[in-house]
């Protein structure tokens, strides 16, 4: 952002190898990368692509079983692949800094954050402990972390999420470093706190001119933060561009593809009979854990072959209102109708019947599906025990269904779940939910752990299911553009509240509810003004987190 | 100079020469990685392991006797030793390289991630199978056959004082001990070996039920093993062995003695199932299996028990020392296995009077020893082997 055409990083033709079955496998395919004083690079690509490695590769640093076969890094004139380890380790951590995606699991949480803060500038004898401290404090403020003076003697545990990103950027900071890699540091991040975390981070490497590489699969994201944007795919150099360039004129076929999976879109239903029986209908449900109510008087219906989104922050209870409709949790007040009929509030009381009409696919389907179960038995459980198929009837049915996932029979019938990529695990949930044969799909957070091109595959899928089969879906999720493109109704909860429900198109139309609007606004555009022109527009104490705090 | 200052001064020495000799190579071999990277502890470690080594090559060519025609005993037990693991390593070696040569590719992978000592326990415990099951043909003579000759001292060199037809000597009442020993493995290995199955079936069974059902039964189960585990096992098994004997003798006492020290030792199996179980349970998988509707009997052998299996094998490899150690330390004090079935614990127990000559007659003080090296030689190979299972199960491989 301060570029000021001095090189600091240069990668030349860098091939990497990871080890894994015995033999060393390409990951880095010959890639060049240079990096001025001052300059933010974005590197996007899917997971699997490379970015990461390439990333600390830039430090001269790699994972174990990860090597650097070919190619060489040179930093600020120091080749760094050449160079000693006492070399390397007066560098890292001094002048080059790294920012983690999980700063939850990055903090020691046995010691307070100020004392891991000041660590680095004592040990390189940059910084007396007590100048790093109020050094600390200092950056804390720039970093708009609320108390500055106190926060930094809190223990990791007791601050929330996006503050913690916070403090790690301050940390990485704390030497003045000449560069930082920040690997995915709001991907774990609600959109309400991704924007604070963006927003301090910009304007922290600004402030100090420091240079960085970004990284990050989200496309958006990173037109707010870099300069020039790097596109990796499979370990290959797609292209390279100024931002700006980049996002109006992209070259390649696989940059376009990226650029256009934002446009999947459904087109809006008609309106719902006003006498139709909804298929599920959430009818004041209040719910709690322990002694403290989560859920306070939650309605809505779903009705058939309709999409009802539930939006809201981590938090806000839209997982709780799931475990309430399949019965894990049983409501406090309330109830839960299907079809008309109640039903029962503790799953263990649910019939046959009632189990199979509502099925779940989960967020994370590596923990969705056994480990240790072929993909034939993890599909063919649900078939033989609510349809009672067995033998060939049941083999016939899986492939049927497999077939409908878009997944051919007899290449995965005999595999195991740790043989699939991300989206092929999510495909046999899929699958799992379709071989019950159910009416009624929750379908929670199911592409947020995937790649855009994978998830809009997913979302397509979901939606052909939908019209092929007349399902009707809960959709939870966390991530308006995937409401965009797949619901029918909206329902946007806070604080386990309902604030707002209605037809996806009015929701996208002022007049909002506050926190409506305050999510709507939150999500990143294309746009590489929009950051800036949101800051303006309503000023740093009105966006993320800060407002949702005003406002209660 | 005193024994102290000795040490003080060798390691000062070993110090110096492991600064000047990484300086050295590191000149030597212009700057290479491997010596400008070193740190001074790891070049003080390679000077440390080299001076070692010396010093036991040195006291291994010792002579075995001095002048007098006394016999050295330490410099003798050392050369057992080195004789033992060099032998062991070779073994290993051959058999990791057989391994690789035949079987299936599966097998044949299997044995090139293999490290050496894994294939060392690997061998072990195989040859002790082998040993155990066809005992009766392998065994020279009864493990009750009783010959005029007693105290025959091993080695088979009628100079010494051995016999060619006992090749590892005879006992105190004139037993063969080989033929002992191969028994042994048939009494004390088998009867370990299904004590541990009891104790994972009962342990494992309860765990998985309390980390699935948990409430009350959980709360129930754990505090009853809770109050199991506060008595010091062994004198607990003691205990109610000596209980048991009222009413039992003979082979019933030996089922007696399984079924205490199974329940006893279920009770740390517990512990690990109930907390691996724990940590599957919350999986998705699980939830999806209950929201189906499944019963118990599936969720707990089709989805918990398969995602388990490493860790409960690991502590299976371990337990079943634990085990082995008990029956052997019971019966040393002569209420495990009962006479006249060959059992390793009582043969060290009834042949301990020999290690007193140790210090003169090394060949006659080993007899209590070829039992106690059977019992430490199996427990060392079952740890190989299992701490090579964790490591492949941890993840840390990649």
């Amino acid at each position: 952002m301060s570029d000021t055409g001095e090189l600091l990083v240069e990668m030349r033709g860098i091939h990497m190898e990871g080890r894994s079955d015995e033999t060393w496998n390409p990951i880095i395919k010959g890639v060049d990368l240079t990096l001025n004083k001052g300059e933010v690079l974005g590197l996007i690509g899917e997971s699997g692509a490379g970015k990461s490695t390439l990333g600390l590769a830039a430090m001269g640093f790699t994972r174990d079983g990860v090597r650097i076969s070919q190619g060489s890094v040179m930093f600020d004139g120091i080749d760094l692949l050449a160079a000693s380890a006492d070399q390397k380790r007066a560098l890292l951590g001094k002048r080059i800094a790294y920012v983690a995606q999980s700063a939850a699991a990055s903090f020691n949480p046995a010691h307070k954050l100020i004392d891991q803060h000041s660590e680095a500038p004592v040990q390189h004898g940059v910084m007396s402990r007590t100048e790093s401290e109020q050094d600390g404090m200092e950056l804390y403020r720039k970093l708009r972390l609320p108390n500055p003076e106190q926060i930094g003697f809190r223990y990791p545990h007791q601050v929330s999420g996006g503050q913690l990103q916070r403090a790690m950027t301050a940390m990485a900071m704390s030497c003045r470093p000449d560069l930082i890699i920040f690997d995915e540091p709001t991907t774990a991040l609600d959109v309400t706190t991704q924007i604070e975390v963006l927003a301090s981070i910009r304007d922290i490497v600004e402030q100090f001119g420091t240079a960085a590489i970004y990284i990050t699969h989200d496309l958006a994201v990173v037109a707010q933060m870099a300069d020039r944007i790097k596109v990796l795919l499979k370990g290959d150099e797609v292209e390279e561009a100024e931002t700006r360039e980049m996002l109006s004129n992209p070259q390649q076929d696989y940059t376009k593809s990226l650029w256009a999976v934002r446009e999947f879109q459904r087109p809006q239903k008609p309106a719902v009979l006003t006498d139709a029986t909804p298929v599920i209908s959430v009818q004041g449900v209040t719910a709690a854990y322990g002694k403290v109510d989560v859920l306070h008087d939650v309605s809505f219906d779903i009705h058939e072959g309709r999409t009802v989104a539930v939006v809201g922050e981590s938090g806000s209870g839209k997982s709780t209102t799931a475990r309430c409709i399949t019965g894990l949790l049983p409501p406090r007040l309330g109830q839960i109708e299907l079809d008309g009929q109640v039903l029962p509030l503790d799953y263990r009381k649910r019939n046959k019947d009632q189990l199979r009409q509502v099925q779940m696919i989960y967020q994370m389907a590596d923990t969705a599906l056994n480990p240790r179960t072929r993909i034939g038995d993890i599909i063919g459980r649900p078939v033989q025990f609510y349809g009672g198929l067995t033998g060939k009837d049941k083999r016939k049915r899986v492939e049927e269904l497999l077939d409908q996932i878009e997944l051919p029979a007899a290449q995965y019938f005999d595999r195991l779940p740790s043989e699939l990529s991300g989206g092929q695990k999510q495909r046999i949930g899929i699958a799992r939910a379709l071989a019950a044969e159910p009416k009624f799909i929750i379908c929670d957070e199911v592409t947020s752990a995937l790649d855009q091109l994978v998830a809009e595959g997913i979302l397509r899928l979901l939606a052909r299911l939908q019209d092929d089969l007349k399902l009707s879906y809960m959709f939870i999720t966390h991530d308006l553009a995937t409401v965009r493109s797949i619901a029918d109704e909206v329902v946007v909860m806070k604080d386990g509240v309902v604030v707002e429900q209605g037809p996806k198109t009015d929701m996208f139309k002022p007049p909002h509810h506050a926190y409506t609007d305050l999510l709507l606004s939150s999500v990143p555009e294309m746009d590489p003004d929009w950051l800036t022109n949101l800051l303006t527009e309503r000023g740093v104490d009105n966006i993320g987190d800060a407002a949702v705090d005003k406002m209660t | 100079m005193s024994g102290l200052a000795t040490i003080v001064v060798a390691l000062v020495a070993i110090g110096i020469v492991a600064w000047v000799g990484r300086f050295a190579m590191q000149k030597i071999s212009g700057n290479a990685p491997k010596f400008r990277d070193m740190p001074f502890a790891v070049a003080f470690g390679y000077v440390l392991a080299a001076v070692l080594v010396a010093l036991g090559v040195w006291y291994f060519f010792q002579p075995k006797a001095n002048e007098q025609g006394i016999q050295n005993a330490g410099v003798i037990f050392f050369r057992w030793a080195v004789q033992g693991v060099l032998i062991g390593m070779v073994a290993a070696w051959i058999f990791r390289f057989l391994g690789r040569m035949v079987g299936t590719s599966g097998s044949r992978k299997l044995f090139r991630q293999m490290p050496l000592t894994a294939s060392f326990g690997i061998l072990v415990i195989v040859v002790y199978a082998v040993l155990a099951i066809f005992a009766g043909l392998i065994a020279p003579h009864g493990q009750e056959t009783v010959f005029a000759q007693a105290n025959v001292v091993p080695g088979g060199n009628p100079a010494l004082g051995g016999n060619p037809d006992f090749p590892l000597g005879t006992d105190q009442i004139g037993r063969d001990i080989l033929s002992r020993l191969i028994y042994g493995a048939q009494n004390t290995v088998g009867i370990a070996f299904a004590t541990t199955l009891i104790a994972f079936f009962i342990g494992g069974t309860l765990g998985f039920l309390a980390a699935t059902l948990q409430g009350w039964l959980d709360q129930v189960l754990s505090r009853a093993v809770d109050v199991l585990m506060a008595i010091p096992s062994l004198i607990f098994s003691l205990l109610l062995i000596t209980v048991a004997s009222a009413w039992v003798s003979g082979f019933g006492l030996t089922i007696a003695m399984v079924l205490i020290i199974a329940v006893i030792d279920s009770t740390r199996v517990f512990r690990l199932a109930r907390a691996v179980g724990m940590n599957i349970v919350v999986m998705d998988y699980i939830e999806a299996a209950k929201l189906r509707g499944e019963g118990l009997g599936y969720l707990i052998f089709k989805e918990i028990l398969p995602n388990a299996t490493a860790p409960l094998l690991a502590e299976f490899g371990l337990r079943f020392c634990f085990v082995f150690l008990t029956i052997s330390a019971l019966s040393f004090l002569g209420v495990g296995i009962q006479p006249p079935l060959a059992d390793w614990g009582t043969m060290v127990r009834d042949l301990s009077a020999f290690i007193n000559y140790a210090s003169f007659a090394p060949l006659a003080a080993s007899v209590p020893l070829l039992a106690a090296g059977a019992i430490a030689l199996l427990t060392v190979a079952v740890n190989f082997v299992v701490d090579w299972m964790l490591y492949r199960s941890s993840g840390l491989k990649e």
